[in-house]
């Protein structure tokens, strides 16, 4: 069923191919967030791998920034409906963070923890195998605090929710469970080919 | 009860039955649409168009009515002169014509009158649709709730729900106004202004921000300044 009247602005098919159902394409940066920017300093910023309440590993921003770096570039989507494409980040693995810590995955899930105690959950599978990151540059420049500065998860598969901004740590539980926007209505797992935006999808 | 979060979320088919001009960019649009779990003030709703080929174009819009069951939801859109979507709102879309839309989303900008109060809301733009659902709210179900609105907007002319706003403002006694025109003169919301809302409405229980991105960024970090727990600080960003 077409709407009376609408013929819309259908992008050329280079950029229909790069678009997951639903999606634009947008060239400026928007932001999303629950609150304000939390205020994170980073001579007490941390970092930490836990298993449940218990605490695998800790960095320190100084000792974050001696591990080894990895780059990405590619598209990312938005659950609000934008993509932007081309996007360049640089930080360190998911699986460097391990290997510097000295374990294996011990479940396969976990909840990224904000510093604004956002929380949101990520299958460890769609992190290890170099596919996710925990970022700290955008553009060769430090990642400003709009957009989760000093340190971002960064899950590019999955709708952009997933990856938690001001990241302070990964924690790794028994189940899959529901992060922030999971326990309101939005999808557990927020593939954007498959358009699960919200539960059920 | 299934908590209604866990359901999926259907495509609908809603009818437009009104439009309405708010201001000289912004019209209001009443859609007849039967939702299968109640809205909460503060709530949006994703719109879906398709040409005749197939192609489609999805937009979020904030809902402006009230939660009060009867059927229907009224959105504010402002026509971009080059949007797709609300550039087909603005110069297409006629009383009778039908639309799929799904809804109500979002469980994080939401007021509900047991949220109390005293309540901070501070709206730019169009960012003032969702704050005046929790507004209309708040006169049906919680008017003892004290509550501010800071709205700024670009001039007189561009100000949505002027009249209501200053009908409400005159009439009911635990809801207090602050209009704010950037043109003409006019200065973006500043330290002082959120020290005088402040200062008027006496520490809030929640803060609701809504507008352009760097807008909420600024007033967030305003609130935060003034002592604010961020916890309370709640915002939601249209882009730009
Ligand atoms: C949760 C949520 C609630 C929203 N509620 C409302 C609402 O109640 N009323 C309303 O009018 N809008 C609202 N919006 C914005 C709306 O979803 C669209 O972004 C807007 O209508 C523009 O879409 P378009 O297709 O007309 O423009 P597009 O074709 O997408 O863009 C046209 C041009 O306008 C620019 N542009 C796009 N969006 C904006 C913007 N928001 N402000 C300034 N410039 C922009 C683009 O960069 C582009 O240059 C909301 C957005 C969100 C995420």
């Amino acid at each position: 069923m077409s709407t009376r009247g609408f013929t819309g602005r259908k992008p050329p098919e280079a950029t229909r191919e790069r678009l997951p159902p639903g999606q634009y394409l947008t060239e400026d940066f928007p932001v999303l967030q629950i609150g304000p920017n939390p205020r994170v300093d980073l001579a007490t910023w941390s970092f930490t791998l836990r298993e449940g309440s218990r605490p695998l590993k800790s960095w320190t921003w100084d000792a974050f920034s001696a591990l080894p770096r990895t780059r990405w570039g590619g598209d990312i989507h938005c659950v609000t409906k934008w993509s932007k494409f081309d996007t360049a980040w640089e930080g360190v693995s998911f699986d460097d963070l391990l290997a510097d810590a000295g374990v294996a995955a011990p479940t396969a899930f976990l909840l990224a923890e904000g510093y604004d105690d956002y929380t949101t959950n990520v299958p460890v599978a769609d992190l290890a195998g170099g596919k996710g990151m925990v970022a700290t540059h955008y553009d060769g420049e430090p990642i400003p605090p709009d957009h989760g500065g000093p340190a971002r998860l960064l899950v590019p598969p999955l709708y952009f929710w997933k990856s938690a901004k001001w990241v302070k740590g990964l924690r790794f539980t028994r189940r899959d469970e529901g992060g922030f926007w999971e326990l309101r209505g939005y999808h557990m797992y927020g593939d954007p080919w498959r358009e699960q935006r919200f539960t059920g999808d | 009860m299934i908590d209604p979060a866990a359901r999926p979320l259907p495509w609908q088919t809603a009818t437009l039955t009104a439009i309405r001009p708010v201001t000289n960019r912004v019209k209001s649009y009443r859609f007849r649409v039967g939702f299968d779990r109640p809205v909460l003030a503060g709530q949006h709703v994703d719109v879906r168009l398709t040409a005749p080929d197939g192609y489609q174009a999805q937009r979020s819009y904030s809902i402006a009515s009230a939660p009060d069951g009867d059927g229907t939801i009224e959105l504010m859109i402002e026509g971009l002169p080059d949007g797709e979507v609300s550039g087909f709102f603005d110069a297409v879309a006629e009383v009778g014509d039908t639309i799929e839309l799904r809804g109500p989303i979002g469980g994080a900008f939401v007021w509900r009158p047991e949220d109390g109060g005293p309540l901070l809301l501070v709206g730019g733009g169009s960012g003032v649709v969702p704050l005046l659902a929790m507004l209309r709210h708040r006169a049906a179900a919680a008017p003892g709730v004290p509550a501010l609105l800071l709205y700024s907007a670009r001039d007189p002319g561009e100000t949505i729900a002027a009249e209501e706003l200053a009908v409400r403002a005159r009439d009911e006694p635990n809801f207090q106004l602050i209009l704010n025109f950037t043109r003409a003169g006019g200065r973006r919301v500043d330290a002082a202004m959120i020290a005088e809302a402040l200062e008027r409405l006496g520490p809030p229980r929640h803060a609701y921000l809504c507008g352009g991105n760097p807008f909420v960024g600024a007033v967030a970090d305003l609130l935060v300044d003034a002592g604010l727990d961020p916890a309370r600080i709640h915002t939601e960003r249209f882009g730009g």
